[in-house]
């Protein structure tokens, strides 16, 4: 077992290597919940559309106020970026923080030939992994309750799981800062929940006051709404246009690219510190 | 302690370096103005059973890390299996298997589970972690636990587990942070006894510890840190040999007694130390020390004679004990 100084030293493992098998940890971990996570993938929009789709969704279609576009159709890709959202949020602070000062997995990784950065680009792929599935099954209820007006609500799919990465890098970034998980609280009280009910999710920020409708533009949610809405109804390309498009993609990309870049550091500053 | 004693090693211990799978030279580590580890040198060999043994807070787990290289040092030298740590950090780390002070088992996971998946972090094929999973379950007496959750283990099982889990790469140094702290004394023996195996069986030995029978039973070679230095180095039996006598004899007296008794423990033995709640007398003949307390008319309420310990080495070089 003991080869000495001089024994060759075996290759460090590749980076892609490392983030695969830092995935593959997590994806173990996630196979004895599977059943029950994916019933309440399923659960979650049936309840919503159920209730606010079609329960409230009468009374705001016979007012006509939507411009003809059913309440439910309105709704429902709305709700599926914010469900992204509050998913991808959950799934960067307990299991980040846990893995850092809980059970302390994530100090086990970084004793092996695993550097720190896969570490945290691992687990913020698997949490990519979480969102594919919970907006594919969403975007499915979406489909069958007939909310759906244009086949390109598949690429709501993808829009969502970046609406959700936009949320879960800077925040597993704040979590890895994190030594208790008290201030978890408050940032789905007095961040993750007022955005749900005011970026647009069941009505247009139109509606907002206009000294706050600006304030939609710094959210994520915002953008992956607006996004996901003119694909599920078919009218991208002109609400919103080509240009503004972009424009929306762009910045969640800019907050997933930042927050990827701080979960890096502070993810390394945590495992160095021990 | 004067900085003379440092490297004050025994002739029969040192190691030539060219051959050290560690080798530091005025090793450091500074966390802002504190310094937690002060400019040491020591040397690993291969197949050694080598110890760092000192209170909590004296640098031993900064210095595990270093060695681990999970912390970047702050200054000295720093090899390891010949390597720079700061250049080949993930390289070193593919050959060692470490046992760090507080468990990082996944308790979701079961027994097994947290095998197969430690390997194929060092990137082995799932066939070859199942076929070592189930000879370090064995090694580890968990082989009827295999399928059970970790979180329903007790605390020693977890600890085998830790030690089996350490060695799935088959590593060449093995870094054992206070290995047994915590466990009860049956515990603590059934791990003594498997990391005896894994010392007659070759493997390098790195390890930390606040308990002398620890050192003592597991140790070729020690080093005593205190305050973030290296006060002595050398095997337990010439450590106790250089800074302690053969045997020591605690006599204990009744409550208020010790305080009055200046002076008259004077003259009995090489060496007296005074503990808040016995008297330590040191002299190698300790039934000798005994009689001459009796015959100056002292009156202690229990008397024991015993052999040196490292206890007794580090209260010398320290004035203070391991465990406070």
């Amino acid at each position: 077992m003991t080869t000495g100084a001089a024994a060759p030293s075996s290759p460090p493992a590749s980076s892609v290597g490392g983030i695969g098998r830092v995935f593959e940890h997590r994806f173990l971990s996630y196979k004895r919940t599977f059943r029950a996570s994916i019933f309440s993938s399923f659960l979650t929009p049936l309840l919503f559309l159920t209730a606010m789709g079609v329960g409230l969704g009468t009374y705001v279609d016979t007012q006509g106020a939507l411009g003809g576009v059913p309440y439910i159709a309105f709704l429902a890709p709305g709700l599926l970026v914010a469900t992204a959202m509050q998913a991808g949020s959950f799934e960067s602070t307990f299991p980040i923080m846990g893995g850092l000062v809980w059970n302390r997995t994530f100090h086990a990784m970084y004793a092996t030939p695993l550097r720190s950065r896969d570490i945290a680009l691992g687990n913020l792929l698997w949490i990519a992994a979480r969102l594919l599935m919970i907006s594919t099954v969403f975007t499915a209820v979406i489909v069958l309750f007939g909310a759906a007006l244009s086949p390109l609500v598949v690429f709501a799919i993808p829009v969502a799981v970046l609406t959700g990465l936009a949320f879960a890098a800077p925040i597993a970034a704040f979590s890895a800062t994190q030594r208790t998980p008290d201030r978890f609280a408050a940032i789905f009280r007095f961040v993750i929940t007022p955005l749900f009910i005011f970026s647009g999710t069941f009505f247009p920020v139109e509606g907002l006051p206009p000294l706050l409708r600006p304030l939609a533009w710094l959210t994520p949610l915002y953008h992956g709404g607006v996004l996901a809405r003119g694909l599920s109804l078919g009218t991208i390309g002109t609400n919103p246009t080509p240009e503004l498009a972009l424009v929306h993609l762009a910045i969640l990309l800019g907050f997933i690219l930042v927050g990827t870049y701080a979960a890096i550091r502070t993810v390394d500053a945590k495992l160095v510190r021990g | 302690m004067p900085d003379t004693l440092v490297g004050t090693s025994a002739p029969d211990v040192a190691p030539p370096s060219t051959t050290s799978l560690i080798h530091a030279r005025g090793l450091t580590k500074m966390f802002g103005d504190f310094t937690a580890v002060d400019a040491i040198d020591f040397d690993v060999a291969p197949g050694e059973s080598f110890g760092f043994l000192g209170p909590n807070g004296a640098g031993k787990t900064s210095t595990m890390r270093m060695i681990g290289c999970v912390s970047p040092m702050s200054g000295g030298t720093l090899r390891i299996l010949g390597q720079d740590p700061d250049r080949d950090g993930p390289r070193i780390r593919a050959r060692l298997g470490v046992v760090p002070q507080q468990d990082t088992l996944d308790n979701e996971l079961t027994v097994r589970e947290n095998l197969l998946i430690y390997g194929r972090y060092f990137g082995l094929s799932r066939a070859e972690c199942a076929k070592r999973a189930d000879d370090l379950l064995d090694f580890a007496q968990l082989t009827e636990r295999a399928g059970d959750q970790v979180e329903h283990l007790s605390g020693g099982m977890k600890r085998r587990l830790t030690i089996a889990r350490s060695l799935i790469n088959e590593p060449d140094l093995m870094l054992l942070d206070e290995p047994t702290t915590g466990l009860d004394p049956q515990a603590r023996h059934l791990l003594w006894d498997r990391l005896y195996r894994l010392k007659q069986r070759g493997v390098t030995l790195v390890l930390t510890t606040h308990y002398m029978d620890e050192a003592e039973q597991l140790c070729d070679r020690l080093v005593v840190m205190d305050k973030a230095r290296i006060v002595a180095e050398g095997s337990p039996r010439s450590l106790i040999e250089r800074y302690s006598t053969r045997e020591v004899t605690e006599l204990r007296f009744a409550a208020g007694v010790q305080e009055t008794l200046d002076g008259q423990l004077d003259g009995l033995a090489e060496r007296i130390e005074k503990l808040p709640d016995r008297v330590l007398l040191y002299a190698d003949d300790g039934e000798a020390a005994v009689a001459a307390a009796h015959a100056r008319g002292l009156q202690p309420e229990t008397v024991l004679v015993r052999r040196s310990t490292l206890e007794d080495v580090f209260l010398r070089l320290t004035g203070r004990s391991l465990i406070e």
